[in-house]
């Protein structure tokens, strides 16, 4: 697979929902295109349909017009091969699991061998910071170490392709900021591609390379900025100028979308 | 007179001790715990033996706890029988049975909204069957020994069970079923690590439920034609005989057989759902 085909590429994406009070427009003409590699970030207040489209990426929801590839697949061919490891909102344990048995569940059911269960369980674990934590049950846990389990059991199956859905949201700042820098050193190491939905502005310049910004009723990009920081980013590069431009442009463009209402 | 005001009498120095026990710092230990309400249970039996003897009360309205206990102590390998006849052999299968078949069709409806329709109207009609009815039409298709028992217990357990399972394997939220689904998951994987688990709450009802149903069943329904044994037809020509001491004496193993029955259900619930909130300490 060469390095520039695109991973995900939307044409021309609609999707209605029809609820009680009649159809609602969730997407409209959505244009996207994410390469190998890229840290993409969604950004817009709710309603703008950020989670949404994470959503048809993951075969969740499925669009009701336009074109959406995965690895070339449809997206419910690239979910049956195990293309993507999705982190939601909420850390959505099973509570009859232990920590280490939540993340071992995807590995079970990918058949991955009983011994590579436990490296790998082991290693992200470790990589979340939750080393010693495993016998422990969900609920014996805070929000916050939950929702690092749930990244934990994401990271675990190595898919080329993680989704986040504001997986920090819960957190403190400082945690944030420590996960933060993992996931960023986490892309680096593996080359995966990421999709990040995210209410905060810092937050998504400081990892992406793209950053999607999205406007509500009907959801659409109104911006899609590339990035011009250096693949290395320590934490205080969110002083330097270049990313305070970069901020600026996203809040800007938050601002437009929201006085078209 | 003088059984009634001693009973009387008694009532009143245990209902003192309860007081100052429940007060008490023993009453907070193990032991101190446990006393609290045998001693009730001793005072209910006491007072009930001080009345009727002391008011002079028939045998056959009630007789007196000591001589349900002579009456039980006397009649062991009958009281024994019976108990196989009813409980082993009528209640427990019936109510493997129509737990199973339940957990089936379940599963069933649950593959197929064709079936969820179509199913659950027929469950709901077959409970809403009278028991003194269907008992004499089963009693007459399976013969008089347990096997129509259990056919009325299965009968009787299976729409409790089956609406219970139904609702427990839609128990699980939606990430938690979207998680398996973003993992590729057949649909077995996720019964088997998912909505089984989610369900096993809901299940543990219905078993509780269906428990005490299978006992009453089993018992009812050999009034209807059963082998010279068995707790309801005990039950029945000992009434017939005026012989009530030994009704009360096998009314008395049936509620200790449904009491042990019960607990047992609820020791595997608190083993096997210990993750719930309500089991949860």
């Amino acid at each position: 697979m060469s390095l520039d085909r695109p991973v995900i590429e939307a044409k021309g994406l609609d999707l209605v929902f029809q609820t009680a009070d009649g159809p609602v427009q969730a997407l409209q003409d959505v244009n996207l295109t994410i390469n190998r590699g890229d840290f993409v970030s969604f950004i817009g207040p709710s309603g703008c349909g950020k989670t949404t489209f994470l959503r048809c990426i993951a075969a969740l929801e499925h669009p009701t017009s336009g074109v959406l590839t995965v690895n070339g697949m449809t997206p419910d061919e690239a979910r049956k091969q195990r293309a993507y490891g999705y982190v939601f909102q909420a850390a959505g344990l099973y509570p009859w699991r232990t920590i280490a048995g939540n993340i071992r569940l995807p590995l079970e059911i990918m058949g991955f061998s009983r011994a590579e269960q436990e490296e790998r369980t082991e290693r992200v674990l470790e990589l979340v910071e939750l080393k010693g934590f495993g016998k422990k049950f969900p609920w014996q846990l805070s929000g916050g170490m939950q929702q690092r389990a749930s990244i934990a059991r994401a990271l675990a199956f190595d898919a080329d392709i993680l989704l986040m859905d504001e997986p920090f949201g819960a957190l403190d700042e400082i945690v944030r900021d420590r996960l933060n820098e993992e996931v960023l050193k986490l892309w680096a190491r593996t080359g995966k591609t990421i999709g990040f939905v995210t209410h905060s502005i810092p937050e998504a310049v400081y990892l992406s390379t793209k950053i999607v910004v999205m406007s509500p009723r009907p959801g659409r990009i109104t911006d899609v900025i590339d990035s011009p920081l250096p693949k290395e980013r320590p934490l205080d590069i969110r002083d330097s100028r270049e990313f305070i431009e970069i901020a600026h442009r996203v809040r800007e463009g938050l601002r437009a979308g929201h006085h078209e209402d | 007179m003088t059984a009634l005001w001693l009973a009387i009498g008694f009532w009143l120095a245990a209902w003192g001790v309860n007081v100052w026990l429940s007060g008490s710092r023993f009453g907070r230990t193990g032991p101190g715990r446990a006393l609290v309400p045998i001693l009730f249970g001793v005072t209910v039996l006491v007072l009930w033996e001080g009345l009727v003897r002391g008011l002079g009360i028939a045998g056959v309205i009630l007789p007196a706890p000591s001589v349900i206990a002579a009456r039980i102590a006397g009649s062991l390998p009958t009281l024994w029988q019976d108990f196989v006849q009813t409980i082993l052999k009528g209640a427990i299968p019936g109510f493997l049975i129509g737990s199973g078949a339940a957990f089936l069709t379940a599963i069933a409806i649950d593959r197929s909204p064709f079936l969820q329709r179509g199913l659950l109207p027929i469950g709901n009609f077959v409970a809403a069957l009278p028991i003194v009815g269907l008992a004499p039409i089963l009693v007459m298709w399976f013969g008089f020994d347990w096997q129509s028992k259990a056919a009325v217990v299965v009968v009787m357990v299976f729409f409790p069970m089956l609406v219970n399972i139904v609702a427990g394997l839609q128990a699980c939220d939606r990430m938690q079923r979207d998680l398996m689904s973003t993992w590729g998951a057949s649909y077995l994987q996720s019964l088997v690590k998912l909505r089984l688990p989610a369900a096993m709450p809901f299940i543990f009802n219905g078993l509780k439920i269906a428990s005490t149903l299978a006992l009453i069943g089993a018992i009812v329904a050999e009034f209807f034609g059963s082998p010279i044994y068995g707790m309801g037809f005990r039950i029945s020509t000992e009434v017939g005989r005026l012989g009530l001491d030994m009704v009360w004496a096998t009314i008395a193993v049936a509620a200790l057989a449904g009491s042990v029955f019960y607990g047992l259900i609820t020791l595997i619930e608190r083993w096997v759902t210990f993750w719930h909130p309500s089991q949860r300490h």
